[in-house]
């Protein structure tokens, strides 16, 4: 068992916090890991990534948009309630290196994904432009542990209730022009992290985007969770999450994301019910 | 030699086609116990019994099943437990024509003695009469023993050294234990509350089972050998999903056989949405493949509520590798067979959702290496089959996730853990191996077998140290 020993609300309460005891997981786990939920007997298995980790404490956090049933349902359960399964660390951790000068780019939950890796890389001795995005500001999650992780870090509201007035991706070919970028990292909707390595492909940026595909087991047993990479399938759970920008066939992800659309809707419908 | 009558081989009852194939319920639905004892009345008791050779594990067939011919079933079950840990199992998954019955001296004239059938019909009457067999367990030697992955092969290890006194801890990536008789065979052909009885037996005896764990991911085996561990059991399976490299098989609509049966029979989704995970419903379905699996596939599929099902295979029907009875209950059920043909590519429309598939008919050429004639395509034979849902089972490689982060471990060029033939020993120290992570995916018996060897030799070094 998994006990919830912390919860929190952002965003509206559009987006919670979790922070659940799982000591062996928390002892091992890297930025850019994720883990495997299940809630119940009944539950499907929902992949999130580690947003932080306390080995001390024997604690991981993760942090998720409420968008359908299963993640509606974690976000009914409280402090002292526990998920039946949280397996992990999963996928290859973020091969954090000293490069120069790095931009981190993350949108909506994405921020929360992102914001180990910006520390790991501030850490590891780059210099750290983050840009984060949201739709507005009350949507815009982590700001003040984004400051704290990054050297500077500039913000972007879709209606231009916060920050710069527009997309992530106008501020980041202003840095592109501006700074000496060795690296970009995108985490955040598939649309965002497409158009971000379409831009960084222009300026011959490596880019590391991190993939959302349907996952069932999570370690390379089921297939389900497959994307093109430079033409190549890829097992996102083994081979990713992480993956270049440059080389993901990022239609057909969202197109397979799609895959049990209608399905997904009806479950949601009949647990508001 | 006094000739005694001869009688036929007792037919298993089973639900009726039309019915079953809308149900998960199991199939056959067992022997009586007149039909069982009428059954194994025809066993002649050979004095070198033929049916023992074609058995993985030696089990005393004449002896069980005289037992029950005797209406003795206590000493029946128990006479199968000595050789096999998992009668329940092995009754109904073996198969049984190319082994124990395939050697069965009655079955050169007649049919064979249905040795499967009585196997189960022990079994089954073991569990619910709730006759048990727990070994008295030994005096604790205090060797602690980690045991990697609950299939088959895991829970022989487990078994056979708890009942020796050393501790047992078996380690489980899933959230259930029993491996692909839990994941992969269906409900219909297994019920799954037969593993967890089997499995609740070893916890009674006292195996520790951690689910949720990762072995390479959430603790290596370096790390379970420093923390106390004497001995470890890679028992993982072959869980690598075989693709075919078509162009199109990134569609929606297209699953490995591992997603689609673990969906339907670890996640239940074949309860959707009592069940939170969602499954494909095709409504005409094909299964690439003729083993097992595609079996499985085929039959989940119809259950589910498809109209036309096929089975796409590229040999004859000769070659189809899945077990007799497998494929006759799925003819009987209406899956249809495509037989010597070949899939080139799957066909979607502008959502990136299957439609179709086309095929090559194929003719057999001259024999390839494995001595069976190779299948070659017919010219100008391509064709079109409607299609919105495929399933993938050509087989399964290994999976290198615990194996590629494990110093030390020698593996051979497809991936497969390499061990001593005669003890199992992998070349890492304290460290044995067996199942289809050492074979490739093979029998739910073998396995066993497997892990019965590779026990043994666990045993003696945790004896003796060596
Ligand atoms: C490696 C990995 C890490 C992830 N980390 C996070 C994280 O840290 N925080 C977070 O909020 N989410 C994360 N996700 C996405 C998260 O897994 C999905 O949001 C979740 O599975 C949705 O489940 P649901 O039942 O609530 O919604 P569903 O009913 O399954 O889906 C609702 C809607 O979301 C879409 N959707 C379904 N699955 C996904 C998916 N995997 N990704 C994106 N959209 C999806 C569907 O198209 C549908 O419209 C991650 C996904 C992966 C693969
Ligand atoms: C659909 C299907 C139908 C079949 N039908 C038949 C049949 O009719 N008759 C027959 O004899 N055989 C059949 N087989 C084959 C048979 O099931 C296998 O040969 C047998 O189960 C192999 O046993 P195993 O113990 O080696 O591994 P598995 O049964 O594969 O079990 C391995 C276990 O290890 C776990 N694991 C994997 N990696 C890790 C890790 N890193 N850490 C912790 N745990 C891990 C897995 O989750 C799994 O539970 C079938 C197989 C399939 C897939
Ligand atoms: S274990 Fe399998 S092969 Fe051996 S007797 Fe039983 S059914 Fe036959
Ligand atoms: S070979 Fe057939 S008849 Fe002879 S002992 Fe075995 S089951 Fe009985
Ligand atoms: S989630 Fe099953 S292989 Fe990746």
């Amino acid at each position: 068992m998994f006990k919830i020993v912390n919860r929190e609300e952002m965003a509206g309460g559009t987006i919670v916090l979790n922070e659940i005891e799982a000591p062996l997981i928390a002892g091992k786990a890297k930025p850019g890991q994720f883990v495997i939920i299940q809630a119940n007997e009944k539950g499907e298995r929902i992949p999130l990534t580690m947003a932080d980790v306390n080995p001390g404490k024997g604690t991981i956090t993760i942090i998720y948009m409420i968008v359908g049933k299963s993640t509606k349902l974690f976000a009914s359960m409280e402090v002292g309630e526990s998920f039946d399964a949280v397996i992990g660390p999963l996928g290859q951790p973020t091969h954090l290196e000293k490069l120069g000068t790095v931009v981190c780019v993350g949108g909506g939950t994405g921020i929360a994904v992102i914001h180990p890796i910006t520390r790991g890389l501030k850490e590891a001795g780059n210099k750290v432009i983050s840009i984060v995005g949201a739709r507005s500001k009350d949507l815009l999650i982590l700001e003040d542990k984004m400051t704290t992780a990054s050297t500077e870090l500039k913000i972007c509201t879709d209606d231009g209730s916060y920050g710069h007035h527009g997309f992530v991706t106008d501020v980041l070919k202003e840095t592109l022009e501006n700074e000496d970028v060795k690296q970009v990292v995108a985490i955040g909707p598939v649309p965002m992290m497409k158009f971000v390595s379409k831009m960084t492909k222009e300026y011959n940026v490596p880019t590391l985007v991190s993939l959302n595909p349907i996952m069932i087991d999570g370690t390379g047993m089921c297939g389900g969770c497959r994307v093109s990479v430079g033409g190549e399938t890829k097992f996102a759970c083994v081979d990713g999450p992480e993956f270049d920008g440059h080389k993901v066939d990022f239609d057909q992800l969202t197109q397979r994301l799609q895959a049990f659309y209608e399905d997904e809707q009806n479950s949601m419908e009949k647990f508001g019910k | 030699m006094a000739k005694k009558e001869k009688l036929p081989r007792v037919a298993m009852p089973e639900q009726d086609p039309g019915v079953r194939s809308k149900n998960f319920d199991e199939v056959p639905l067992g022997y009586t116990v007149d039909m069982a004892k009428q059954e194994a009345s025809r066993c002649i008791q050979c004095k070198k019994p033929a049916c023992v050779t074609g058995c993985p594990v030696s089990v005393d067939i004449p002896g069980f099943i005289k037992h029950i011919a005797d209406e003795n079933f206590e000493e029946a079950i128990k006479t199968l437990w000595d050789k096999n840990a998992l009668p329940a199992v092995c009754g109904r998954v073996c198969p049984q024509e190319i082994q124990c019955e395939g050697k069965c001296i009655v079955g050169k004239k007649d049919k064979p003695v249905a040795i499967g059938y009585l196997e189960k019909f022990a079994a089954d009457y073991a569990r619910n009469n709730n006759i048990e067999s727990l070994p008295e367990i030994p005096e604790k030697t205090g060797k602690k023993v980690a045991v990697i992955g609950s299939g088959p092969a895991g829970i022989t290890v487990a078994g056979d050294l708890i009942a020796k006194g050393h501790e047992v801890t078996i380690f489980e990536a899933f959230h259930k234990p029993g491996g692909v008789l839990v994941y992969g065979i269906p409900e219909f052909r297994l019920p799954k509350e037969i593993v967890f009885s089997e499995v609740a037996l070893l916890e009674k005896m006292g195996v520790k089972i951690e689910q949720n764990v990762v072995v390479g991911r959430t603790v290596s085996i370096d790390e379970l050998l420093e923390e106390g561990y004497d001995a470890a059991f890679i028992g993982v399976g072959a869980g690598l999903p075989r693709f075919m490299n078509l162009p199109g098989e990134n569609l929606i609509g297209v699953y490995s056989a591992n997603e689609y049966l673990t969906r339907a029979n670890l996640m239940k989704a074949y309860k959707f949405p009592e069940y939170d995970t969602p499954m494909a419903i095709g409504k005409n379905v094909a299964v690439l493949g003729a083993g097992n699996v595609a079996m499985d596939a085929a039959r989940t599929a119809l259950r589910l509520g498809a109209e036309n099902v096929h089975i796409i295979y590229r040999r004859s029907r000769e070659e189809m590798p899945a077990r007799v009875e497998e494929i006759h209950h799925a003819e009987e059920e209406g899956v249809q067979m495509r037989l010597l043909t070949n899939p080139v590519k799957f066909i979607g429309d502008e959502k990136g959702r299957l439609q179709q598939v086309e095929c090559l008919q194929m003719e057999l050429g001259e024999p390839d290496d494995s001595g069976r004639r190779r299948p070659v395509p017919v010219e100008g034979s391509e064709f079109i089959l409607d299609c919105d849902l495929i399933v993938i089972a050509v087989g399964s490689n290994a999976n290198p996730l615990l194996t590629g982060s494990t110093d030390g471990l020698d593996l051979n060029k497809w991936g497969n853990i390499d061990v001593d033939e005669d003890t199992n020993k992998t070349s890492k120290k304290a460290v044995w191996a067996g199942g289809d992570i050492v074979t490739g995916q093979a029998t739910v018996i073998l396995a066993m077998g497997a892990g019965r060897i590779a026990a043994d030799s666990m045993h003696k070094y945790l004896e003796r140290g060596w």
